[in-house]
């Protein structure tokens, strides 16, 4: 049976289609039928985030109003044959995405896929509330920083009552929690909330922490997720976090800042 | 960085930014997730129940507080209402 995994944080620029371009490349390499899906209606980037942004010729909205058809609009990656991608629809009608329409389409989706990845926009807007509607699992995207924390635990008053699963008495939507920008140094000086102060106050799962990363602008600028780099700290911390998603254990990475020695923090620091 | 302003940059300015960004979340969350949990009907409620309270009594805005809680199978509505100090003359 199909799951649908919404990305989602309340608060912009925190790393949600990142993580969608990440987790989704993760899942389908595990052999997973994968497709992901951009609900940011208006500003699509999650195309150009996979680096397909010239193969778009339909989008989820055309599907919603019948004008294509689904295998029409969903892209293929070109690097792993289980991952597909539909993209957003750079309409201005921010009302292009009905609860029936995207109903009907991702119910379509399930019998194809095993993993539908749902890149929610910033917000409590009716593009976000479409994106976490049907959503079995949800990924709350969160900073180590006050705005973004209070955000993702209004957000999970959202999915606790405005949700599908909510409004229908169905068991509760899985909820994880995902740390990005995490800078371990800053933490050690005590300048940033750690891993255990965020799971203290939002007392979720925690699905991974992804060190703040020169490897990330440098995958966006590439198209590439940033999974995919395998040499970097955040591409291996994103590998983890599919696997913990998945149910293997896994322990945390990139907690600890490099230990510099007195002396080279007497004439380096 | 010269190696007096290492040692009071570490141990006082940065110190501690974490831990009250920490407690004013802890306090933050807290406030919110209690009043999510609330019936949307609570603040009209006790606007009324001051409303009917005023028709016999003095009483300040803030003399009724209006408390809901939630346990596993059991919801406790709490009204508590301080009186004046004086009794109202006869």
């Amino acid at each position: 049976m199909a799951r649908t995994i919404v990305i989602t944080s309340g608060k912009g620029g925190v790393g949600k289609t990142t993580t969608a371009a990440a987790m989704s490349m993760g899942l389908a390499q595990r052999g997973h039928r994968t497709v992901v899906i951009d609900f940011d209606v208006g500003l699509r980037n999650l195309d150009l985030v996979m680096g397909c942004e010239r193969r778009v010729v339909y989008d989820f909205a055309n599907v919603i109003n019948g004008e294509a058809n689904l295998n029409q609009a969903l892209i293929r990656d070109k690097r792993c044959e289980n991952l597909f991608i539909l993209p957003a629809s750079q309409t201005r009608d921010k009302e292009a995405l009905t609860q029936d329409g995207v109903g009907q389409v991702l119910e379509e989706l399930a019998k194809t896929y095993d993993y539908i990845v749902c890149d929610s926009p910033a917000g409590i807007e009716h593009g976000a509330l479409m994106a976490m509607y049907y959503a079995d699992d949800a990924v709350l995207v969160t900073n180590p920083e006050v705005s973004s924390v209070r955000d993702s635990d209004r957000m999970l008053g959202i999915l606790s009552s405005k949700s599908r699963r909510a409004l229908e008495s169905e068991e509760p939507i899985r909820e994880f929690l995902l740390l990005t920008r995490y800078a371990p140094e800053r933490v050690t000086r005590g300048e940033m909330l750690g891993l255990e102060d965020v799971q203290e106050i939002l007392a979720l799962y925690m699905l991974g922490v992804i060190p703040e990363s020169k490897a990330v602008l440098n995958a966006s600028n590439a198209g590439h997720p940033v999974i995919l780099d395998q040499e970097s700290d955040a591409g291996l911390a994103y590998s983890d976090m599919v696997a913990r998603y998945l149910g293997e254990e896994r322990p945390m990475r990139f907690l600890d800042q490099e230990r510099k020695g007195l002396f080279s923090r007497l004439f380096r620091g | 960085m010269g190696l007096i302003d290492y040692f009071r940059s570490s141990t006082e300015s940065n110190k501690g930014s974490a831990s009250v960004a920490k407690e004013r979340l802890r306090i933050l969350v807290a406030h919110d997730r209690a009043a999510r949990d609330r019936p949307f009907y609570l603040p009209k409620l006790q606007e009324e129940i001051v409303a009917v309270i005023r028709k016999y009594i003095a009483v300040d805005d803030d003399a009724v507080s209006v408390h809901y809680e939630q346990e596993d199978r059991q919801e406790i509505l709490e009204v508590n209402i301080i009186l004046p100090e004086a009794p109202p003359q006869a």
